[in-house]
């Protein structure tokens, strides 16, 4: 599919060049737009990425579950090297992945979704997304945005200046009146619908990437129905994420337009539905391969071509899913909801830049940098701090 | 030359190179396995780390457990030193140590008190957390011997690797007898 977009392109360049008389220049025009924007995604994206979304980067003392969940990840997934671990002040659920290279990633997270989520779900939510960076999905989204963004220029330019050329028909062109026409038409018509097309393809191919997501967590984690239930909680949640924007989105485990009006099966998604998603998951009883991920997706879909690549289905053994509970005896006492929620909290407080003092009353307050005072009172006891 | 004769190298020149590409695929695996291989026996030295640390922390809250205490501590220093006398000895020393940590983290379920220590619980998502990456890493490992194999294994590249020499890879199987018993909890009230 992305041949598809890449044809396109070759295409229309072509295409335009031809109705300006020289068909090669117009395709090694287009070439170098779509290389001269590639070099700037490339080396720009992930800072771009991490400051719109105001993330901030965590150390392994923040918040060692998260963290202890994103080496854990590392090493199932035999990532070269430990990516950068970022919290979003953001009460909405979700979590994205970036990085060009798998030596060079981040993994981002909301501190909505981190608080609401237990261990099993975040493993899979982590998964998901360590995946992304392993099967170089970051990689091949940021080549096809690239792709349809030059083929949505040379469009838009290229009809523009048909439009107002008048068709330019030079003295040197070969055949007669009619087949310059011809060739005219052709090419308005590649202009309107190309980039629609390109958007479709576009969207098919966010769409697959996800599939082979979902299934990379359950191979990693063994455990699929951790990341499901992860997704029956994002799926009942509603909050619209603030910073996201429909560049950003195949990059998001959900997609953050999902409440605006957008059906189900939408083409113009760059995500499965959500409730697809967790059925899938749900029916993987006979292990966490690729192969059985592929089958459960037949078996939602009642026949029907498989979604795994043929490069993950290749030599993919039969493994095992794990037991429902992690070994129990080894198992933490889930830090309850309430005690999640604060540990997020504080450390959101705490790398805003304020001070937190513990009061022997059992409170914590929080004191802001600016505050401009020595000293603060505790508002349940009285007591009075140093700051 | 004659054409066919010019056919006839370009068939081998594709051929070696496809060779190279096939052996360098073949090298590039092994390694991997290698490398898991090592990740594991990281992982496994972390939690030695963790040990005495847990020890101490439990020690003040459990005064009457000290049979338990001391047999994690046994089977730590024991797994310390089959590090390096071969993978059988280490399993084992391993899988003993894993039933001992089992037995102590059962017990103090019966400690409230020990179980809202701020230290504790940050030392048990550390034992958590290296416990799940010793798995994660075994994982790992038993993936890429997967992978490894089947590379070996299946033509066309079981050619190669039976021309130049690259041997099967084992799997990573450890019976860790001492993790599936049940831990025998005493409920005896402690005599104060």
């Amino acid at each position: 599919m992305v041949a598809a977009l890449g044809i396109l392109l070759l295409l229309i360049g072509y295409g335009l060049g031809l109705a300006f008389g020289n068909g090669i220049v117009g395709l090694v025009i287009a070439l170098v737009i779509w290389a001269i924007m590639n070099l700037i995604a490339y080396f720009q994206g992930d800072s771009i990425l991490l400051s719109m979304s105001r993330a901030i980067k965590i150390s392994p003392d923040d918040h060692p579950r998260l963290y202890n969940v994103v080496e854990e990840m590392k090493i199932a997934s035999g990532l070269p090297k430990m990516p950068d671990v970022y919290i979003i002040d953001d009460p909405a659920l979700n979590a994205f992945a970036t990085g060009r290279d798998p030596n060079k990633a981040s993994v981002a997270i909301t501190s909505g979704l981190l608080e609401k989520l237990n261990r099993d779900e975040l493993e899979g939510v982590i998964g998901h997304e360590v995946s992304h960076i392993k099967n170089r999905d970051v990689l091949l989204m940021a080549i096809c945005s690239v792709l349809l963004g030059t083929i949505v220029i040379l469009a838009w330019y290229g009809s523009r200046a048909l439009i107002f050329s008048g068709g330019g028909s030079r003295r040197s062109s070969k055949g007669g009146g009619q087949g310059q026409l011809i060739i005219l038409a052709v090419a308005i018509i590649l202009m309107i619908l190309a980039p629609i097309i390109a958007q479709l393809i576009y969207f098919a191919i966010s769409r697959k990437r996800e599939y082979l997501a979902d299934a990379s967590s359950a191979l990693y984690t063994r455990y699929p129905d951790g990341l499901a239930s992860a997704l029956e909680k994002l799926g009942a949640s509603t909050g619209q994420l603030k910073s996201a924007n429909q560049a950003t989105a195949p990059m998001y485990i959900v997609n953050p337009f999902r409440k605006q009006g957008r059906a189900a099966a939408d083409l113009t998604s760059t995500h499965p539905p959500i409730s697809e998603r967790i059925r899938i998951l749900h029916a993987m009883a006979g292990g966490a391969s690729y192969a059985d991920y592929d089958k459960a997706y037949q078996q939602v879909h009642k026949g029907g071509a498989g979604v795994m690549p043929a490069a993950a289905l290749a030599g993919a053994g039969a493994v095992g899913l794990r037991a429902a509970a992690p070994e129990a005896t080894l198992k933490e006492p889930e830090p309850s909801r309430v005690e999640r929620t604060r540990e997020v909290g504080d450390l959101l407080w705490q790398k805003s830049g304020y001070k937190i003092i513990d009061c022997e009353c059992g409170t914590r307050l929080k004191v802001p940098s600016n505050i401009g005072r020595a000293t603060v009172k505790c508002p349940h006891c009285g007591r009075t701090h140093n700051i | 030359m004659a054409v066919w004769a010019w056919v006839i190298i370009g068939i081998v020149v594709v051929l070696l190179f496809y060779f190279v590409f096939i052996f360098n695929g073949l090298v590039r695996l092994r390694n991997q396995v290698k490398n898991a291989w090592a990740q594991i026996d990281v992982q496994l030295k972390r939690r030695h780390d963790l040990i005495p640390n847990l020890v101490q922390t439990v020690q003040g809250y459990m005064q009457y457990e000290r049979a338990t205490l001391e047999a994690v501590t046994k089977a730590r220093n024991v797994a310390q030193q089959a590090v390096g006398q071969g993978v059988g000895a280490q399993a084992k020393a391993e899988g003993e140590l894993s039933g001992a940590l089992t037995r102590l983290l059962a017990v103090v379920e019966r400690y409230p008190d020990l179980k809202a220590n701020q230290n504790f619980l940050a030392l048990q998502e550390q034992l958590t957390s290296t416990e799940n990456k010793i798995s994660f890493s075994r994982q790992f490992y038993n993936d890429s011997v997967l992978n490894y194999n089947n590379k070996t294994q299946m033509f066309p590249s079981n050619i190669v690797a039976g021309m130049t020499g690259f041997k099967q890879g084992e799997f990573f199987e450890v019976k860790e007898a001492e993790e599936r018993e049940v831990p025998k909890v005493s409920f005896e009230q402690p005599k104060t």
